[in-house]
C-alpha cells in the first residue's frame, strides 16, 4: 500500500515539472496559434494609423488568397527549396558515408567537420548580405571573372531569373549541408559494425553497402531530415528576403510564400496573413504525412501486401 | 519527506520564475512614468538630429543625460527621448502602437511631440486620423509666427483643409552636385554659371548627355536619380481624400518613358540599380565616370562626402534642371499632449525664429527654413564649403527653395513612391515588358494597402 503511493507521488512530480513547459506553451504559442486562425476570418488591417475592424467576413479571406498569385510563389517556394536541397542532400550522404567509413581513415575530421557546419553559424541575413555584396555587378566576384578574362562584360547576376534563384539555393546548401551530414553520420556510426563486417565477407561492394545497407538503416533519420527540411523550405524568408531587398526580383520570381506573407504584415493585415499563415499550416501538415508514411513504409518488399491480398481472395472464395 | 519538500520548493521556484518573468517586465514599462504630472516631454524620433537641434537653439534646456535619453530644462521638466531607428519602419510602428494607446495613457505617458519625414508626414497630419494637433490650437499663428518659412513646407505640413499641423525646422531643396574634372574634360569650364545653363532643364541636359557620353561618361548613376524631381511635380495626389483608387500621374509616366530612354542611350549606369545600394555608394567614387547627382543639403554632407575618396573640392553645385525638395523631418504635438506650453515653445524656437536657424545652418550645414536667412546665407562668404572648393552652396539652394511647388501629398505616399520604382526597376532593365510591370505594381500596392481597390493609369 505504502510503496504504491509513493511511486504515484512520483509520476506527479513528473508533472509538476513539465507544468511550466505547457503554461509556456499555452500562453505563448497556443492562444497566438488559435488567435491566428480565429483572425483569418475577418477583414482587420491599418490604413494609415486608422484601424479598419474587425469585422466577420467569413471565408473571404481565404477565397481572395485563391484568387491572387499565391501558387505562384508557392512554386517558387518549391523550386528554390529543390535547388538548395538536392546537392545539399546528396553532398551530406556522401561526406556522411566518408566520414563513417573506417577504411578510409580521412585524417583531420574534426577539423572537416567543424569547417563544414561553420557557414550555418552566420546569421542568415548577414549571409545574404555578403552575397549581394559579393554578387553585385561591381562587386568582387565580376571583377575576378574581368581581370581573369573569363568574361568580358559583368554579369548581371541578382538581375536575372537563373542568377538570383541559384543564388538563394546555393545560400540554403551551404548553410544546411554541414548540419545535415553531421546528422546522416550520427544515423550511419548508429547501424552495427557486425552488420559492415558480414557483408565485406560477403564480397559487398562499395555502392551496394551504400544502397543495400547504409540506406535502408537510415531510413528513420532521413525521414527526419526530410520533414524538417520541407518545413524549413517552406518558412523560406530571410535569405531571399535581404538577397532581394524583399522585392523577390526580378519580377517576383524568387518571392517566396513568407515573403508574400511579409508583405501583407506591412499594414498590418492580420486577416489576410492569418488565413496564408493556415493554408501553410494545411501545406505543411500533408507534406508532413505524406513523407512520414513515405518512409515509415512497414512493408518493403510488398510481403504484407500481399499475403492481405490472398487472405481476401480465400475468403471469398470460401463464401 | 525532506527530499519531497525540496521537489516541491525547486517545482514552486521553477514556476514563479515564469511567471514573475512576465510581471516584472509588464511592471518595468509603467515605472519611466511615475513622475508627477505635466513634468515630462515625451518625444519620439528616429535619431539624435532633433536632441541636438533642440539642445543647440532651444534655452530652456540645462542638462542631457550621459546616455541621451533624458534633458532636463531649467523649470524642472523632463524631455524623455524614444528613439527608435527608421530602418524597416520601425520607426511608424512604434510610433503607431504609442498613437492609437493615447488616449489611455497616462499623463506623462502620452506622447508630446513627435516627428515625420515628408514621405509619410501626410499619414500623421491627415484630419480623420486627428494625431497632430492644428497648430493654432497650441496658440501658434501660422500666417504670424511662421511667416519667414517656405511655402512648400507648410502646404506639406498641412491636412486636406490646409490646417497645418507641424512645422519644420529643415528644408531639403535640391541642387545638381557635379564632378568638376569631368566638366572640365567634357565643357572645357567648370564654372557653376556655365555648367548650370547646360542643365537648366530636361531638353537641354538630353542634349549634355549626349555630349557626355560621346566622351564615355554617365550623366547620372541610376534611374532612381531622377524619381523625386517627377515624382514631386505630380498634379493630384496619387489618392484623394475619401477615395480607394490609385491614380498614377502623367508625370510618373513621363519619368518612366524618359528614363526607359535615357538608360537605353546609354547615359546612365546600366549597373546602378536604385539608390542606397553599394553600386551607387560607388558610384561617387572617384573611380566612377558619373558626372552628377541631384542631393539636396544633407545629401551632400551624409551620402556624397563619405562615398568620396579624392581630395576636397572636387565637386561643385548647381542648378537642376527641375526645383524640387527631398526629405525633411516635421514637427508635431501630438493631441491629447500634457504639455501645450512647453510644446508651443519647443517648436516657436527651432522653426519660427530667425537667428536659431541660422544657428542650426551654420553648426549642422543645414538648409533651415528661414527665406530672409537663406536669402542672407547665400550672400555670407562664412557658408562657403572647402568640400565644394570654396563654393557658397546657399546661392544655389536658396532661389530652388523659393520656386519649390510641391506636390498634394496623400498617407499612401510612401508605399507608392517606393513599389513604383521597384515594379517599373524590372521594366527598365529589360526583364519584363510595360504591361506586366504595371500588372506588378498593382499587386504590390494592394498588398501594402488593403483598402486600395483600383489603379488607374494616366495615357
Amino acid at each position: 500500500m505504502r510503496k504504491k503511493s509513493k511511486s504515484i507521488s512520483y509520476a506527479k512530480w513528473g508533472y509538476v515539472f513539465i507544468l511550466p513547459f505547457f503554461l509556456c506553451y499555452f500562453i505563448f504559442s497556443l492562444i497566438p496559434l488559435l488567435d491566428t486562425v480565429r483572425y483569418s476570418f475577418f477583414e482587420y488591417y491599418r490604413s494609415g494609423i486608422k484601424e479598419v475592424g474587425p469585422t466577420f467576413i467569413g471565408l473571404q479571406n481565404y477565397a481572395s488568397l485563391l484568387q491572387s498569385d499565391m501558387l505562384k510563389y508557392g512554386a517558387n517556394t518549391l523550386i528554390l527549396w529543390v535547388i538548395g536541397f538536392i546537392p545539399q542532400i546528396l553532398i551530406a550522404l556522401l561526406l556522411a558515408v566518408w566520414f563513417t567509413d573506417v577504411r578510409l581513415k580521412i585524417r583531420g575530421q574534426q577539423f572537416f567537420k567543424v569547417v563544414i557546419y561553420l557557414p550555418n553559424l552566420i546569421m542568415a541575413s548577414a549571409f545574404a548580405m555578403l552575397f549581394f555584396t559579393i554578387f553585385s555587378t561591381n562587386g568582387p566576384v565580376n571583377s575576378i571573372l574581368m581581370s581573369m578574362g573569363i568574361i568580358k562584360e559583368r554579369i548581371d547576376f541578382l538581375g536575372s531569373v537563373l542568377g538570383t534563384r541559384s543564388l538563394i539555393g546555393f545560400m540554403n546548401f551551404l548553410m544546411w549541408f554541414g548540419n545535415t551530414t553531421i546528422m546522416l553520420m550520427a544515423a550511419i556510426m548508429g547501424i552495427s559494425m557486425d552488420v559492415f563486417e558480414a557483408a565485406e565477407i560477403d564480397g559487398c561492394t562499395g555502392f551496394k553497402r551504400f544502397y543495400y545497407i547504409i540506406l535502408p538503416l537510415i531510413r528513420p533519420i532521413l525521414a527526419y531530415t526530410l520533414i524538417t527540411a520541407i518545413i524549413g523550405g517552406l518558412q523560406m524568408f530571410d535569405v531571399p528576403q535581404i538577397l532581394t531587398n524583399g522585392q523577390g526580383t526580378p519580377d517576383r520570381t524568387s518571392m517566396t510564400l513568407i515573403m508574400f506573407l511579409n508583405s501583407h504584415l506591412k499594414s498590418k493585415n492580420y486577416g489576410m496573413a492569418g488565413a496564408l499563415s493556415v493554408y501553410l499550416f494545411i501545406v505543411s501538415a500533408i507534406l508532413c504525412f505524406i513523407v512520414y508514411r513515405m518512409t515509415n513504409d512497414n512493408d518493403p518488399d510488398g510481403s504484407k501486401a500481399a499475403a492481405k491480398r490472398r487472405e481476401k481472395e480465400e475468403r471469398r472464395r470460401r463464401k | 519527506m525532506k527530499k519531497k519538500v525540496i521537489a516541491a520548493l525547486l517545482a514552486a521556484s521553477m514556476c514563479a520564475g515564469v511567471l514573475t518573468g512576465c510581471g516584472g517586465a509588464a511592471k518595468s514599462g509603467g515605472e519611466t512614468a511615475a513622475v508627477e504630472e505635466g513634468k515630462v516631454i515625451n518625444i519620439y524620433s528616429w535619431n539624435e538630429e532633433f536632441r541636438q537641434r533642440v539642445e543647440a537653439v532651444y534655452p530652456e534646456v540645462k542638462e542631457t543625460s550621459a546616455d541621451g535619453t533624458v534633458t532636463t530644462l531649467n523649470d524642472g521638466t523632463e524631455i524623455h527621448w524614444i528613439i527608435n531607428p527608421n530602418q524597416d519602419g520601425v520607426y511608424q510602428q512604434k510610433l503607431d502602437e504609442a498613437l492609437l494607446k493615447q488616449a489611455d495613457a497616462a499623463a506623462d505617458d502620452k506622447v508630446d511631440i513627435f516627428l515625420s519625414e515628408t514621405d509619410y508626414v501626410n499619414k500623421y497630419t491627415d484630419a480623420d486620423a486627428d494625431v497632430a494637433m492644428p497648430l493654432t490650437d497650441l496658440g501658434i499663428d501660422p500666417e504670424k509666427d511662421l511667416a519667414d518659412q517656405y511655402g512648400f513646407t507648410k502646404t506639406t505640413a498641412s491636412d486636406m483643409e490646409g490646417v497645418q499641423r507641424g512645422s519644420t525646422w529643415q528644408c531639403c531643396p535640391g541642387l545638381l552636385v557635379y564632378r568638376r574634372d569631368i566638366a572640365m574634360d567634357v565643357f572645357g569650364t567648370d564654372d557653376p554659371a556655365a555648367v548650370g545653363e547646360k542643365v537648366k532643364d530636361w531638353d537641354t541636359i538630353k542634349n549634355t548627355a549626349a555630349e557626355l557620353k560621346a566622351k564615355g561618361y554617365y550623366t547620372f548613376a541610376s534611374y532612381a536619380d531622377t524619381f523625386r524631381l517627377y515624382g514631386n511635380s505630380i498634379e493630384e495626389s496619387w489618392v484623394k481624400q475619401g477615395e480607394t483608387t490609385i491614380k498614377v500621374d502623367q508625370k510618373i509616366m513621363d519619368w518612366i518613358n524618359s528614363s526607359k530612354e535615357w538608360l537605353d542611350a546609354g547615359y546612365l549606369d546600366k549597373t546602378v540599380k536604385g539608390q542606397w545600394n553599394d553600386d551607387w555608394n560607388k558610384s561617387m567614387g572617384s573611380e566612377s565616370k558619373v558626372f552628377a547627382f541631384l542631393l539636396p543639403a544633407w545629401g551632400i554632407d551624409f551620402v556624397l562626402k563619405p562615398n568620396w575618396d579624392g581630395d576636397d573640392g572636387a565637386w561643385a553645385v548647381t542648378n537642376p534642371p527641375q526645383e524640387y525638395n527631398w526629405g525633411g523631418s516635421y514637427i508635431h504635438a501630438c493631441t491629447g499632449t500634457d504639455n501645450p506650453e512647453h510644446v508651443k515653445d519647443i517648436i516657436l524656437a527651432l522653426t519660427g525664429n530667425k537667428d536659431n536657424l541660422l544657428k542650426i545652418s551654420k553648426d549642422y550645414s543645414d538648409f533651415t527654413n528661414t527665406t530672409s536667412g537663406m536669402q542672407e546665407a547665400a550672400k555670407d562668404e562664412a557658408f562657403a564649403s572647402e568640400f565644394l572648393k570654396g563654393q557658397n552652396p546657399f546661392e544655389y539652394f536658396a532661389p530652388v527653395a523659393e520656386n519649390i511647388k510641391i506636390a498634394p501629398l496623400s498617407s499612401y505616399d510612401q508605399g507608392c513612391v517606393e513599389l513604383i520604382q521597384n515594379s517599373f526597376s524590372d521594366y527598365l532593365q529589360g526583364k519584363v515588358d510595360y504591361e506586366k510591370a504595371k500588372v506588378n505594381f498593382e499587386t504590390a500596392i494592394k498588398e501594402r494597402y488593403p483598402d486600395i481597390t483600383e489603379v488607374q493609369w494616366s495615357e
